[in-house]
């Protein structure tokens, strides 16, 4: 059975390499000093650069909130949505861009990275994050599926999971 | 929307906690918080008033265990049940893989409980999702009060079932939580009538509280398989 509501999908580790460099190669040009990636729903991706000094699955599933919640009000000026958010603090800043309307990259940086550097080289690599999320759509599509599917079949192993 | 990180070799699933305000929704995710293995869960997010009622969602994510190799991570939410939060309540709907209705008991609260479950037809039906064929649950909480509702006249009101989506799934089923009950059984007018699970609990105490989070995952990682 599958859930009519909602598409699934799923990363393989050439997807997620794909993604690590491109977002690698915008923190060093930047000098922003971590990114993470989330998908629209709030579930963490990957985390980019230096070790986050917080839970980072708490942080996407806010982003997502912030993000899902200023798209809202986007529309209620007549925007259909707001592709970036800038949030910027007395140190600390961050920039959310949106990636397709499927993922959302998060920029963290300190103020010795001017923001506009940020965002003159965030389009650019939206774009390119872009390119690869299509390339593993397309894979999908051709192939019927991303990868088999791993819980085919596992009826009992999930029976036997709550048997506690 | 679950998502399976092939890489971290995790599948992630989103689980929402529907009903109406002061029901009990945040409650379940405190007890379940309270008593899973520091471990195996993250921290208790609520985006709360300052009189402690849910603004925008609470959101606690738990481990259940590992399949094939993959570890199982569910995000648990609530909404805020207060019936002026509609859009926050319809954005933590986006991408959902399960729902957990969670009815208060009390007869005063049925009015609000139909009401609920109205928005939550309402709202899913919006996004294109089809409540009656998605992983769903009801939980009647607060069994514990002395005005609490017979559990007849809930699964009346708020589980009266419909008709099976498949055709194959007309046959008598037993519901495996409730001995001499069945989740699929056919009226006397020949209508086959199909209901989804429910749990009786008092969230407060924790009774209850752990069969329905077992039960709505086990059928979100069913419907998967």
């Amino acid at each position: 059975m599958t859930n009519p509501g909602a598409a699934n999908w799923s990363f393989d580790e050439e997807d997620l390499n794909a993604l690590t460099r491109t977002v690698s190669r915008f923190l060093s040009e930047t000098g922003a000093h971590s990114a993470l990636i989330a998908d629209r729903s709030g579930q963490l991706v990957a985390t980019i650069g230096r070790p986050l000094s917080f839970d980072p699955m708490v942080f996407a599933t806010l982003t997502a909130a912030d993000f899902s919640a200023n798209d809202q009000l986007a529309r209620l000026i007549g925007e259909t949505d707001f592709t970036t958010l800038f949030h910027q603090g007395e140190k600390e800043s961050m920039y959310v861009a949106d990636v397709a309307r499927r993922l959302i990259l998060v920029t963290l940086f300190d103020n010795h990275t001017p923001i506009g550097l940020v965002r003159l080289k965030m389009k650019p690599v939206v774009e390119e994050l872009t390119v690869h999320l299509d390339r593993a759509y397309i894979r999908a599509r051709e192939s019927g599926s991303t990868q088999p599917n791993i819980l085919a079949g596992a009826g009992e192993e999930i029976d036997e999971l709550f048997n506690w | 929307m679950s998502m399976i990180n092939y890489a971290a070799r995790e599948i992630n699933c989103k689980i929402v906690y529907y009903g109406p305000g002061l029901g009990g929704k945040t409650t379940n995710l405190e007890h379940i918080y309270g008593k899973v293995k520091p471990d195996t869960r993250g921290k208790l997010i609520s985006l709360a008033t300052e009189t402690e009622r849910t603004l925008f969602f609470d959101f606690l994510p738990v481990d259940l265990g590992t399949i094939r190799g993959f570890n199982t991570r569910f995000h648990l939410y609530t909404v805020p049940g207060q019936v002026y939060y509609n859009a926050s309540r319809k954005l933590i709907l986006k991408n959902v893989d399960g729902i957990v209705f969670v009815a208060d008991s009390q007869v005063e609260r049925m009015e609000a409980n139909l009401e609920s479950m109205q928005n939550l037809y309402d709202n899913m039906a919006e996004y294109g999702y089809d409540l009656t064929r998605m992983p769903f649950v009801v939980q009647y909480n607060k069994r514990d009060l002395p005005n609490a509702a017979p559990t007849e006249e809930l699964q009346a009101a708020l589980n009266p079932g419909w008709e099976p989506a498949e055709p194959a799934k007309a046959r008598v089923t037993p519901d495996p939580y409730h001995a001499g009950q069945n989740l699929v059984d056919q009226h006397s007018s020949g209508v086959w009538i199909e209901r989804v699970p429910y749990f009786e609990a008092v969230a407060v105490g924790g009774d209850g509280v752990f069969d329905t989070l077992k039960a709505v995952s086990k059928l979100v990682l069913k419907a998967l398989a």
